[in-house]
Protein backbone atom coordinates (compact mmCIF):
# COMPACT_ATOMS: atom_id res chain seq x y z
CA UNK A 1 0.00 0.00 0.00
CA UNK A 2 1.28 3.61 -0.76
CA UNK A 3 1.73 6.20 1.99
CA UNK A 4 1.00 8.67 -1.08
CA UNK A 5 -2.89 8.95 -1.34
CA UNK A 6 -3.90 9.63 -4.43
CA UNK A 7 -3.52 12.86 -6.23
CA UNK A 8 -7.61 13.86 -6.73
CA UNK A 9 -8.47 12.70 -3.16
CA UNK A 10 -6.20 14.74 -1.60
CA UNK A 11 -7.07 17.75 -4.04
CA UNK A 12 -11.23 16.91 -2.61
CA UNK A 13 -9.77 17.34 0.93
CA UNK A 14 -8.34 20.69 0.20
CA UNK A 15 -11.44 21.60 -0.69
CA UNK A 16 -13.57 20.36 1.35
CA UNK A 17 -11.51 21.91 4.32
CA UNK A 18 -11.77 25.41 2.11
CA UNK A 19 -15.22 25.47 2.53
CA UNK A 20 -15.75 24.38 6.24
CA UNK A 21 -12.74 27.49 6.76
CA UNK A 22 -15.17 29.81 4.49
CA UNK A 23 -18.82 28.32 5.99
CA UNK A 24 -17.18 29.01 9.89
CA UNK A 25 -15.97 32.60 8.73
CA UNK A 26 -19.96 33.14 7.58
CA UNK A 27 -21.06 32.02 10.41
CA UNK A 28 -18.27 34.01 12.80
CA UNK A 29 -19.29 37.26 10.77
CA UNK A 30 -23.28 36.37 10.72
CA UNK A 31 -22.81 36.12 14.91
CA UNK A 32 -21.44 39.87 15.27
CA UNK A 33 -23.84 41.10 12.26
CA UNK A 34 -26.62 41.97 14.58
CA UNK A 35 -24.53 44.06 16.42
CA UNK A 36 -23.15 46.00 13.81
CA UNK A 37 -26.78 46.40 12.19
CA UNK A 38 -27.95 47.83 15.53
CA UNK A 39 -25.65 50.38 16.04
CA UNK A 40 -25.71 51.87 12.64
CA UNK A 41 -29.66 51.94 13.10
CA UNK A 42 -29.33 53.54 16.28
CA UNK A 43 -26.73 55.84 15.29
CA UNK A 44 -29.27 56.81 12.05
CA UNK A 45 -32.32 57.18 14.46
CA UNK A 46 -31.07 58.38 17.21
CA UNK A 47 -28.05 61.02 16.67
CA UNK A 48 -30.31 63.64 15.88
CA UNK A 49 -31.94 63.85 18.66
CA UNK A 50 -28.68 63.74 20.88
CA UNK A 51 -27.74 66.88 22.24
CA UNK A 52 -26.91 68.08 25.64
CA UNK A 53 -30.46 69.33 26.68
CA UNK A 54 -31.20 65.54 25.98
CA UNK A 55 -28.70 65.04 29.15
CA UNK A 56 -29.94 67.18 31.42
CA UNK A 57 -33.61 68.42 30.79
CA UNK A 58 -36.71 67.24 32.08
CA UNK A 59 -39.17 65.47 29.89
CA UNK A 60 -42.01 67.85 27.89
CA UNK A 61 -45.09 67.25 27.53
CA UNK A 62 -46.96 65.87 24.45
CA UNK A 63 -46.82 68.57 22.00
CA UNK A 64 -43.79 70.70 23.24
CA UNK A 65 -40.24 70.18 21.08
CA UNK A 66 -37.32 69.41 22.96
CA UNK A 67 -36.67 67.86 26.01
CA UNK A 68 -34.56 65.47 27.50
CA UNK A 69 -33.87 62.39 29.68
CA UNK A 70 -32.41 63.39 32.69
CA UNK A 71 -34.61 61.71 35.22
CA UNK A 72 -34.54 58.35 33.69
CA UNK A 73 -30.12 58.42 33.46
CA UNK A 74 -30.19 59.70 37.24
CA UNK A 75 -32.79 56.65 37.65
CA UNK A 76 -30.87 54.25 35.84
CA UNK A 77 -27.73 55.39 37.73
CA UNK A 78 -29.59 55.21 41.14
CA UNK A 79 -31.32 51.82 39.93
CA UNK A 80 -27.62 50.26 38.92
CA UNK A 81 -26.65 51.45 42.41
CA UNK A 82 -29.40 50.04 44.96
CA UNK A 83 -28.68 46.92 43.01
CA UNK A 84 -24.95 46.46 43.00
CA UNK A 85 -24.99 47.53 46.83
CA UNK A 86 -26.98 44.34 47.16
CA UNK A 87 -26.06 41.87 44.09
CA UNK A 88 -22.26 42.59 44.71
CA UNK A 89 -21.60 41.41 48.26
CA UNK A 90 -24.21 38.98 48.40
CA UNK A 91 -22.79 37.49 44.82
CA UNK A 92 -19.08 37.81 45.97
CA UNK A 93 -19.74 36.23 49.17
CA UNK A 94 -22.02 33.06 48.18
CA UNK A 95 -19.44 32.45 44.98
CA UNK A 96 -16.42 32.46 47.62
CA UNK A 97 -19.02 29.75 49.38
CA UNK A 98 -19.24 27.58 47.00
CA UNK A 99 -15.47 27.90 45.72
CA UNK A 100 -14.12 27.17 49.29
CA UNK A 101 -16.50 24.37 50.13
CA UNK A 102 -16.84 22.89 46.69
CA UNK A 103 -18.09 19.45 47.61
CA UNK A 104 -20.15 20.38 50.79
CA UNK A 105 -23.88 19.18 50.61
CA UNK A 106 -25.08 23.03 51.02
CA UNK A 107 -22.79 24.43 48.73
CA UNK A 108 -24.40 21.83 45.74
CA UNK A 109 -27.47 23.07 46.50
CA UNK A 110 -26.71 26.24 46.20
CA UNK A 111 -25.64 26.29 42.97
CA UNK A 112 -28.09 24.53 41.85
CA UNK A 113 -30.44 26.78 42.84
CA UNK A 114 -28.59 29.74 41.53
CA UNK A 115 -28.28 28.20 38.09
CA UNK A 116 -32.38 27.87 37.99
CA UNK A 117 -32.25 31.60 39.82
CA UNK A 118 -29.98 32.72 36.18
CA UNK A 119 -32.41 30.67 33.92
CA UNK A 120 -35.28 32.55 35.92
CA UNK A 121 -37.34 34.82 32.98
CA UNK A 122 -36.68 38.50 34.07
CA UNK A 123 -40.23 39.26 34.14
CA UNK A 124 -41.48 36.61 36.94
CA UNK A 125 -38.74 38.32 38.86
CA UNK A 126 -40.50 41.48 38.73
CA UNK A 127 -43.53 39.76 39.90
CA UNK A 128 -41.59 38.42 43.00
CA UNK A 129 -40.54 41.84 43.94
CA UNK A 130 -43.96 43.54 43.41
CA UNK A 131 -45.49 41.14 45.58
CA UNK A 132 -43.16 40.88 48.37
CA UNK A 133 -42.08 44.89 47.68
CA UNK A 134 -44.57 46.72 46.16
CA UNK A 135 -47.87 45.01 47.23
CA UNK A 136 -47.99 45.67 51.17
CA UNK A 137 -46.94 48.73 51.11
CA UNK A 138 -49.31 49.74 48.16
CA UNK A 139 -46.39 51.76 46.44
CA UNK A 140 -44.03 51.48 43.65
CA UNK A 141 -40.47 52.41 44.50
CA UNK A 142 -36.83 52.98 43.00
CA UNK A 143 -36.00 50.13 46.15
CA UNK A 144 -38.03 47.70 45.56
CA UNK A 145 -36.65 48.37 41.53
CA UNK A 146 -33.01 48.07 42.96
CA UNK A 147 -33.89 44.68 44.55
CA UNK A 148 -35.40 43.27 41.41
CA UNK A 149 -32.13 44.21 39.68
CA UNK A 150 -30.00 42.55 42.64
CA UNK A 151 -32.07 39.40 42.49
CA UNK A 152 -30.87 39.70 38.58
CA UNK A 153 -27.43 40.05 39.64
CA UNK A 154 -26.85 37.51 42.27
CA UNK A 155 -26.57 34.74 40.32
CA UNK A 156 -24.46 35.79 37.92
CA UNK A 157 -21.79 37.59 40.36
CA UNK A 158 -22.13 33.89 42.64
CA UNK A 159 -21.13 31.58 39.22
CA UNK A 160 -18.50 33.76 37.90
CA UNK A 161 -16.37 34.63 41.07
CA UNK A 162 -16.83 30.68 42.42
CA UNK A 163 -15.08 30.26 38.75
CA UNK A 164 -12.48 32.87 39.19
CA UNK A 165 -11.39 31.61 42.49
CA UNK A 166 -11.16 27.77 41.49
CA UNK A 167 -9.20 29.04 38.85
CA UNK A 168 -6.74 29.85 41.66
CA UNK A 169 -4.33 26.75 41.84
CA UNK A 170 -4.30 24.98 45.25
CA UNK A 171 -0.51 25.53 45.38
CA UNK A 172 -0.98 28.93 46.37
CA UNK A 173 -3.45 28.58 48.78
CA UNK A 174 -0.24 26.06 50.33
CA UNK A 175 2.08 28.52 49.62
CA UNK A 176 0.50 30.98 51.67
CA UNK A 177 -0.53 28.54 54.37
CA UNK A 178 2.74 27.21 54.96
CA UNK A 179 3.63 31.11 55.21
CA UNK A 180 1.78 31.08 58.48
CA UNK A 181 -0.54 33.14 56.98
CA UNK A 182 -4.22 32.58 58.83
CA UNK A 183 -7.13 30.61 56.64
CA UNK A 184 -8.56 34.34 56.36
CA UNK A 185 -5.82 36.17 55.09
CA UNK A 186 -5.09 33.42 52.83
CA UNK A 187 -8.47 33.77 50.98
CA UNK A 188 -9.04 37.43 51.27
CA UNK A 189 -4.78 38.58 50.29
CA UNK A 190 -3.54 34.86 48.21
CA UNK A 191 -6.70 33.57 47.21
CA UNK A 192 -9.35 36.76 46.46
CA UNK A 193 -6.59 38.79 45.06
CA UNK A 194 -5.16 36.34 42.44
CA UNK A 195 -9.35 36.20 41.47
CA UNK A 196 -10.11 39.55 41.64
CA UNK A 197 -9.48 40.81 37.74
CA UNK A 198 -12.20 37.76 36.97
CA UNK A 199 -14.38 38.85 40.05
CA UNK A 200 -14.41 42.64 38.92
CA UNK A 201 -15.24 41.58 35.08
CA UNK A 202 -17.67 39.16 36.34
CA UNK A 203 -19.59 41.77 38.11
CA UNK A 204 -19.24 44.56 35.21
CA UNK A 205 -20.74 42.27 32.79
CA UNK A 206 -23.36 41.85 35.39
CA UNK A 207 -23.76 45.47 35.89
CA UNK A 208 -24.03 46.04 31.88
CA UNK A 209 -26.22 42.69 31.93
CA UNK A 210 -29.39 44.72 34.38
CA UNK A 211 -28.48 48.15 33.36
CA UNK A 212 -30.68 47.46 30.45
CA UNK A 213 -33.51 45.20 32.05
CA UNK A 214 -36.91 46.20 31.68
CA UNK A 215 -39.34 43.38 32.31
CA UNK A 216 -38.14 43.26 36.58
CA UNK A 217 -38.68 46.80 36.23
CA UNK A 218 -42.25 47.82 35.06
CA UNK A 219 -44.00 46.75 38.63
CA UNK A 220 -41.36 48.17 40.43
CA UNK A 221 -39.53 51.44 40.07
CA UNK A 222 -42.77 51.88 37.15
CA UNK A 223 -41.45 54.85 36.07
CA UNK A 224 -41.72 58.47 36.52
CA UNK A 225 -42.32 61.40 34.60
CA UNK A 226 -40.82 63.97 37.03
CA UNK A 227 -37.09 64.36 38.80
CA UNK A 228 -36.79 61.40 42.19
CA UNK A 229 -34.12 60.26 43.63
CA UNK A 230 -36.54 59.15 46.78
CA UNK A 231 -35.80 55.05 47.48
CA UNK A 232 -39.45 55.48 48.24
CA UNK A 233 -40.91 56.83 45.19
CA UNK A 234 -41.03 55.59 41.67
CA UNK A 235 -37.98 55.93 39.50
CA UNK A 236 -37.63 56.33 36.00
CA UNK A 237 -34.94 54.49 34.38
CA UNK A 238 -33.86 54.12 30.58
CA UNK A 239 -35.08 51.74 29.10
CA UNK A 240 -39.05 51.92 31.12
CA UNK A 241 -38.48 55.78 29.12
CA UNK A 242 -37.90 54.41 26.22
CA UNK A 243 -40.54 51.43 26.28
CA UNK A 244 -43.17 54.32 26.98
CA UNK A 245 -41.98 56.73 24.46
CA UNK A 246 -41.68 54.11 21.38
CA UNK A 247 -45.23 52.72 22.17
CA UNK A 248 -46.67 56.19 22.20
CA UNK A 249 -48.13 58.18 19.13
CA UNK A 250 -46.02 60.80 18.94
CA UNK A 251 -43.35 61.39 16.04
CA UNK A 252 -40.74 63.55 18.69
CA UNK A 253 -41.16 60.93 21.57
CA UNK A 254 -39.97 58.26 19.04
CA UNK A 255 -37.13 60.16 18.19
CA UNK A 256 -36.01 60.23 21.57
CA UNK A 257 -36.62 56.96 22.40
CA UNK A 258 -33.98 56.14 19.64
CA UNK A 259 -31.84 58.76 21.15
CA UNK A 260 -32.56 56.60 24.85
CA UNK A 261 -31.58 53.29 23.11
CA UNK A 262 -28.51 54.25 21.41
CA UNK A 263 -27.20 56.25 25.28
CA UNK A 264 -28.10 52.69 26.50
CA UNK A 265 -26.24 50.68 24.25
CA UNK A 266 -23.47 53.19 24.68
CA UNK A 267 -23.71 52.86 28.61
CA UNK A 268 -23.38 48.88 27.51
CA UNK A 269 -20.20 49.02 25.43
CA UNK A 270 -18.37 51.28 27.62
CA UNK A 271 -19.24 49.23 30.71
CA UNK A 272 -18.20 46.44 28.84
CA UNK A 273 -14.76 47.98 27.43
CA UNK A 274 -13.70 48.91 31.16
CA UNK A 275 -14.70 44.86 32.03
CA UNK A 276 -11.98 44.07 29.25
CA UNK A 277 -9.25 46.35 30.92
CA UNK A 278 -9.96 45.18 34.16
CA UNK A 279 -8.68 41.99 32.80
CA UNK A 280 -5.06 43.05 32.99
CA UNK A 281 -2.76 42.64 35.80
CA UNK A 282 -0.74 45.85 36.82
CA UNK A 283 2.18 43.71 35.78
CA UNK A 284 1.16 44.51 32.06
CA UNK A 285 0.86 40.63 30.17
CA UNK A 286 2.70 39.15 32.67
CA UNK A 287 0.17 37.08 34.07
CA UNK A 288 -1.85 36.79 30.71
CA UNK B 1 27.91 35.73 41.62
CA UNK B 2 29.05 32.65 43.21
CA UNK B 3 30.78 30.29 41.66
CA UNK B 4 29.17 27.62 39.41
CA UNK B 5 31.76 25.02 38.96
CA UNK B 6 30.14 22.03 39.94
CA UNK B 7 31.25 20.99 43.86
CA UNK B 8 32.73 17.35 43.46
CA UNK B 9 30.82 14.19 45.42
CA UNK B 10 33.63 13.31 47.76
CA UNK B 11 34.54 17.15 48.42
CA UNK B 12 31.33 17.62 49.87
CA UNK B 13 30.71 14.50 51.79
CA UNK B 14 34.45 15.03 52.95
CA UNK B 15 32.82 18.39 54.12
CA UNK B 16 30.55 17.14 55.74
CA UNK B 17 30.63 16.69 59.69
CA UNK B 18 31.82 13.42 61.18
CA UNK B 19 29.42 11.18 64.00
CA UNK B 20 30.63 13.74 66.61
CA UNK B 21 28.89 16.52 65.51
CA UNK B 22 26.12 14.30 65.20
CA UNK B 23 25.47 14.95 68.87
CA UNK B 24 24.50 18.04 68.43
CA UNK B 25 21.20 19.36 70.32
CA UNK B 26 17.97 18.33 68.31
CA UNK B 27 16.16 20.72 67.43
CA UNK B 28 12.96 19.18 66.30
CA UNK B 29 12.72 15.65 67.66
CA UNK B 30 9.88 13.54 66.17
CA UNK B 31 8.65 10.80 68.46
CA UNK B 32 6.03 7.81 67.59
CA UNK B 33 4.42 9.55 64.83
CA UNK B 34 1.87 7.97 62.49
CA UNK B 35 0.32 10.13 59.69
CA UNK B 36 -3.00 9.21 58.14
CA UNK B 37 -4.96 9.97 55.05
CA UNK B 38 -8.62 8.72 56.36
CA UNK B 39 -7.94 5.46 56.80
CA UNK B 40 -4.72 5.05 55.45
CA UNK B 41 -1.27 5.33 57.33
CA UNK B 42 0.74 6.74 55.51
CA UNK B 43 3.90 7.12 57.85
CA UNK B 44 4.10 4.59 60.63
CA UNK B 45 5.77 5.22 64.47
CA UNK B 46 8.38 7.52 62.99
CA UNK B 47 10.76 8.32 65.80
CA UNK B 48 14.00 10.76 64.47
CA UNK B 49 15.75 13.97 65.63
CA UNK B 50 17.00 16.71 63.51
CA UNK B 51 20.47 18.23 64.55
CA UNK B 52 19.80 22.12 64.60
CA UNK B 53 21.94 23.80 62.20
CA UNK B 54 22.55 20.96 59.98
CA UNK B 55 20.97 19.47 56.77
CA UNK B 56 18.58 16.10 56.89
CA UNK B 57 17.71 14.50 54.10
CA UNK B 58 14.98 12.34 53.76
CA UNK B 59 15.07 9.23 50.47
CA UNK B 60 12.90 6.92 49.41
CA UNK B 61 10.85 5.20 46.57
CA UNK B 62 7.92 7.48 45.53
CA UNK B 63 4.95 6.77 47.66
CA UNK B 64 7.13 5.88 51.15
CA UNK B 65 5.81 9.12 52.99
CA UNK B 66 8.38 11.16 53.05
CA UNK B 67 6.92 13.80 51.69
CA UNK B 68 3.92 13.06 54.15
CA UNK B 69 6.62 13.05 57.51
CA UNK B 70 7.85 16.60 56.11
CA UNK B 71 4.56 17.68 56.06
CA UNK B 72 4.10 16.77 59.48
CA UNK B 73 6.73 18.61 60.87
CA UNK B 74 4.90 22.45 60.12
CA UNK B 75 0.92 20.99 60.73
CA UNK B 76 0.64 21.29 57.06
CA UNK B 77 -0.78 17.81 56.65
CA UNK B 78 -3.49 18.77 58.72
CA UNK B 79 -4.66 20.96 56.09
CA UNK B 80 -5.62 18.10 54.25
CA UNK B 81 -9.39 17.06 54.29
CA UNK B 82 -9.48 13.50 56.46
CA UNK B 83 -5.52 13.97 57.08
CA UNK B 84 -4.91 13.42 60.74
CA UNK B 85 -1.69 12.37 62.73
CA UNK B 86 -0.80 10.93 66.47
CA UNK B 87 1.86 10.90 68.15
CA UNK B 88 4.36 14.11 69.30
CA UNK B 89 6.60 16.39 66.96
CA UNK B 90 8.78 18.27 69.77
CA UNK B 91 10.59 21.99 68.90
CA UNK B 92 12.66 23.06 71.64
CA UNK B 93 11.09 19.91 73.40
CA UNK B 94 7.40 21.27 73.01
CA UNK B 95 4.84 19.07 71.14
CA UNK B 96 3.79 21.73 68.58
CA UNK B 97 0.90 19.03 68.49
CA UNK B 98 -0.20 20.08 71.78
CA UNK B 99 -3.80 21.49 72.36
CA UNK B 100 -2.50 25.12 73.36
CA UNK B 101 -0.40 25.30 70.45
CA UNK B 102 -1.28 27.49 67.30
CA UNK B 103 -0.05 25.86 63.80
CA UNK B 104 -0.06 29.50 62.62
CA UNK B 105 2.45 29.79 65.12
CA UNK B 106 4.22 26.83 64.30
CA UNK B 107 4.55 27.56 60.36
CA UNK B 108 6.28 30.85 61.19
CA UNK B 109 9.13 29.14 62.84
CA UNK B 110 9.35 26.10 60.65
CA UNK B 111 8.96 27.30 56.94
CA UNK B 112 8.24 25.25 54.10
CA UNK B 113 9.27 25.24 50.32
CA UNK B 114 7.19 23.24 47.87
CA UNK B 115 8.12 21.13 45.01
CA UNK B 116 6.32 23.43 42.36
CA UNK B 117 8.04 27.42 42.54
CA UNK B 118 4.77 29.18 44.37
CA UNK B 119 5.23 32.84 43.59
CA UNK B 120 2.24 35.17 44.66
CA UNK B 121 1.15 35.85 41.24
CA UNK B 122 -0.36 39.39 41.49
CA UNK B 123 2.65 40.70 43.66
CA UNK B 124 6.15 42.10 43.08
CA UNK B 125 9.12 39.97 43.61
CA UNK B 126 9.74 42.24 46.68
CA UNK B 127 6.34 42.54 47.85
CA UNK B 128 6.67 38.40 47.65
CA UNK B 129 9.89 38.43 49.69
CA UNK B 130 8.10 40.21 52.36
CA UNK B 131 4.68 38.21 52.27
CA UNK B 132 5.19 36.21 55.37
CA UNK B 133 7.27 38.93 57.27
CA UNK B 134 4.36 41.65 57.01
CA UNK B 135 1.71 38.66 57.79
CA UNK B 136 3.97 37.49 60.88
CA UNK B 137 4.21 40.99 63.28
CA UNK B 138 0.75 42.61 65.09
CA UNK B 139 1.79 45.92 63.70
CA UNK B 140 2.43 45.81 60.44
CA UNK B 141 6.51 46.60 59.93
CA UNK B 142 7.63 49.90 58.55
CA UNK B 143 8.75 50.40 54.74
CA UNK B 144 12.12 50.51 55.31
CA UNK B 145 11.88 47.65 57.42
CA UNK B 146 11.03 45.57 54.55
CA UNK B 147 12.35 46.71 52.53
CA UNK B 148 15.87 46.00 54.82
CA UNK B 149 14.69 42.48 55.25
CA UNK B 150 13.82 41.88 51.59
CA UNK B 151 17.24 42.62 50.92
CA UNK B 152 19.17 40.34 53.50
CA UNK B 153 16.31 37.51 52.33
CA UNK B 154 17.47 37.57 48.74
CA UNK B 155 21.09 38.31 49.35
CA UNK B 156 20.73 34.82 51.63
CA UNK B 157 18.99 32.72 48.95
CA UNK B 158 21.66 34.37 46.42
CA UNK B 159 19.09 36.32 44.13
CA UNK B 160 20.04 39.17 44.77
CA UNK B 161 22.54 40.43 42.45
CA UNK B 162 19.84 39.17 39.73
CA UNK B 163 16.61 40.87 40.80
CA UNK B 164 17.85 43.94 43.11
CA UNK B 165 17.01 46.55 39.58
CA UNK B 166 13.26 44.72 39.44
CA UNK B 167 12.14 44.67 42.49
CA UNK B 168 8.89 46.54 41.55
CA UNK B 169 8.47 43.99 38.53
CA UNK B 170 6.04 40.66 38.50
CA UNK B 171 7.50 37.83 40.60
CA UNK B 172 6.36 35.74 37.38
CA UNK B 173 8.88 37.57 34.83
CA UNK B 174 11.46 35.07 36.88
CA UNK B 175 12.53 32.12 35.30
CA UNK B 176 11.62 28.67 37.28
CA UNK B 177 14.76 28.42 38.87
CA UNK B 178 14.61 31.93 40.89
CA UNK B 179 10.65 31.54 41.41
CA UNK B 180 12.17 28.78 43.27
CA UNK B 181 14.75 30.62 44.95
CA UNK B 182 12.11 33.63 45.69
CA UNK B 183 10.17 30.99 47.65
CA UNK B 184 13.26 30.74 50.04
CA UNK B 185 13.88 33.86 50.46
CA UNK B 186 10.16 34.49 51.18
CA UNK B 187 10.42 31.60 53.61
CA UNK B 188 13.86 33.04 55.10
CA UNK B 189 12.37 36.48 55.41
CA UNK B 190 10.32 35.18 58.17
CA UNK B 191 13.74 34.21 60.17
CA UNK B 192 12.00 30.56 60.74
CA UNK B 193 14.45 28.02 62.73
CA UNK B 194 13.72 25.50 60.21
CA UNK B 195 13.65 25.25 56.92
CA UNK B 196 11.87 22.07 55.08
CA UNK B 197 12.51 21.68 51.32
CA UNK B 198 10.03 19.01 49.43
CA UNK B 199 11.49 18.17 46.23
CA UNK B 200 12.65 21.66 45.90
CA UNK B 201 14.66 20.89 42.76
CA UNK B 202 12.07 18.32 40.82
CA UNK B 203 10.78 21.02 38.32
CA UNK B 204 14.54 22.58 37.49
CA UNK B 205 16.76 22.00 35.30
CA UNK B 206 19.94 20.88 36.20
CA UNK B 207 21.65 24.32 36.71
CA UNK B 208 19.35 26.26 38.75
CA UNK B 209 18.90 22.47 40.76
CA UNK B 210 22.83 23.38 41.05
CA UNK B 211 22.48 27.04 42.53
CA UNK B 212 19.33 25.84 44.90
CA UNK B 213 21.51 23.10 46.20
CA UNK B 214 24.51 25.60 46.69
CA UNK B 215 22.47 27.66 48.65
CA UNK B 216 21.12 25.03 50.82
CA UNK B 217 24.83 23.88 51.66
CA UNK B 218 25.15 28.35 51.86
CA UNK B 219 22.69 27.89 54.72
CA UNK B 220 23.34 25.09 56.77
CA UNK B 221 24.76 26.21 60.55
CA UNK B 222 22.18 29.23 60.12
CA UNK B 223 18.95 27.60 59.74
CA UNK B 224 17.97 23.85 60.29
CA UNK B 225 17.57 22.50 56.92
CA UNK B 226 15.06 18.78 56.10
CA UNK B 227 15.19 17.90 52.46
CA UNK B 228 13.03 15.73 50.68
CA UNK B 229 14.33 13.82 47.62
CA UNK B 230 14.10 11.09 45.17
CA UNK B 231 17.19 12.10 43.89
CA UNK B 232 20.50 10.48 46.10
CA UNK B 233 23.13 12.16 44.63
CA UNK B 234 21.22 15.28 45.39
CA UNK B 235 21.08 13.92 49.23
CA UNK B 236 24.57 12.75 49.42
CA UNK B 237 25.92 16.36 48.21
CA UNK B 238 23.79 18.37 50.32
CA UNK B 239 23.31 16.78 53.60
CA UNK B 240 24.63 15.82 56.47
CA UNK B 241 22.84 13.23 57.81
CA UNK B 242 20.49 11.01 55.34
CA UNK B 243 17.15 9.39 56.14
CA UNK B 244 16.32 6.83 54.46
CA UNK B 245 12.01 5.41 54.40
CA UNK B 246 10.13 2.61 52.88
CA UNK B 247 6.35 2.02 53.30
CA UNK B 248 6.06 4.77 55.46
CA UNK B 249 8.51 3.33 57.93
CA UNK B 250 12.06 5.23 58.83
CA UNK B 251 14.38 2.41 58.12
CA UNK B 252 17.32 4.13 59.13
CA UNK B 253 18.81 7.67 59.95
CA UNK B 254 22.68 8.07 59.72
CA UNK B 255 25.76 10.44 58.62
CA UNK B 256 25.57 10.74 55.12
CA UNK B 257 28.75 9.60 54.19
CA UNK B 258 28.03 6.59 56.31
CA UNK B 259 24.52 6.14 54.81
CA UNK B 260 25.70 5.77 51.52
CA UNK B 261 29.36 3.87 51.97
CA UNK B 262 28.34 1.55 54.80
CA UNK B 263 24.27 0.86 55.07
CA UNK B 264 23.56 -1.13 58.46
CA UNK B 265 20.09 -2.00 57.01
CA UNK B 266 20.40 -4.65 54.04
CA UNK B 267 17.37 -2.49 52.66
CA UNK B 268 19.39 0.73 52.82
CA UNK B 269 21.75 -0.89 50.91
CA UNK B 270 19.28 -2.48 48.59
CA UNK B 271 17.78 1.22 47.56
CA UNK B 272 21.12 3.06 47.41
CA UNK B 273 22.97 0.44 44.70
CA UNK B 274 19.56 1.01 42.75
CA UNK B 275 17.96 -2.67 43.08
CA UNK B 276 14.62 -0.91 43.50
CA UNK B 277 13.13 2.30 43.51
Amino acid sequence: MSLHAPRRSVRARRARSAAMIALTIVAALLATLPLVFILALLLRQGASSLSLAFFTAMPKPVGETGGGMANAMAGTVMLIAIASSIGLPVGIGAGMYLAEHRGGRLASIVRFLSDVLNGLPSIVVGIFAWQFLVRPVHRFSALAGGIALAVMMIPLVTRTTEEMIRLVPDSLREAALALGYPRWRTSLTVVLRTALPGIVTGALVAVARIAGETAPLLFTAFGNQFWSTSLAQPISALPLQIFSYAISPYDEWHALAWAGALVLLALVLVISLIAKFATRSRFGRAND
Amino acid sequence: MQTTEPRPLTAVVANAPLDGVAAAHALVSVRALDAYFGAQRAVRDVSVDFPEGQVTAIIGPSGCGKSTLLRCLNRMHETIAGARTEGEVLLDGKDIYARDVNPIAVRRRIGMVFQRPTPFPTMSIRDNVVAGFRAAGRAAPSRAEQDEIAEWALRRSALWDEVKDRLRDSAMALSGGQQQRLCIARALATRPRMLLLDEPTASLDPQSTQKVEELVYELRGDVTIVIVTHNMQQAARVSDRTAFMLLGELVEVAPTSRLFTAPADARTEAYITGRFG
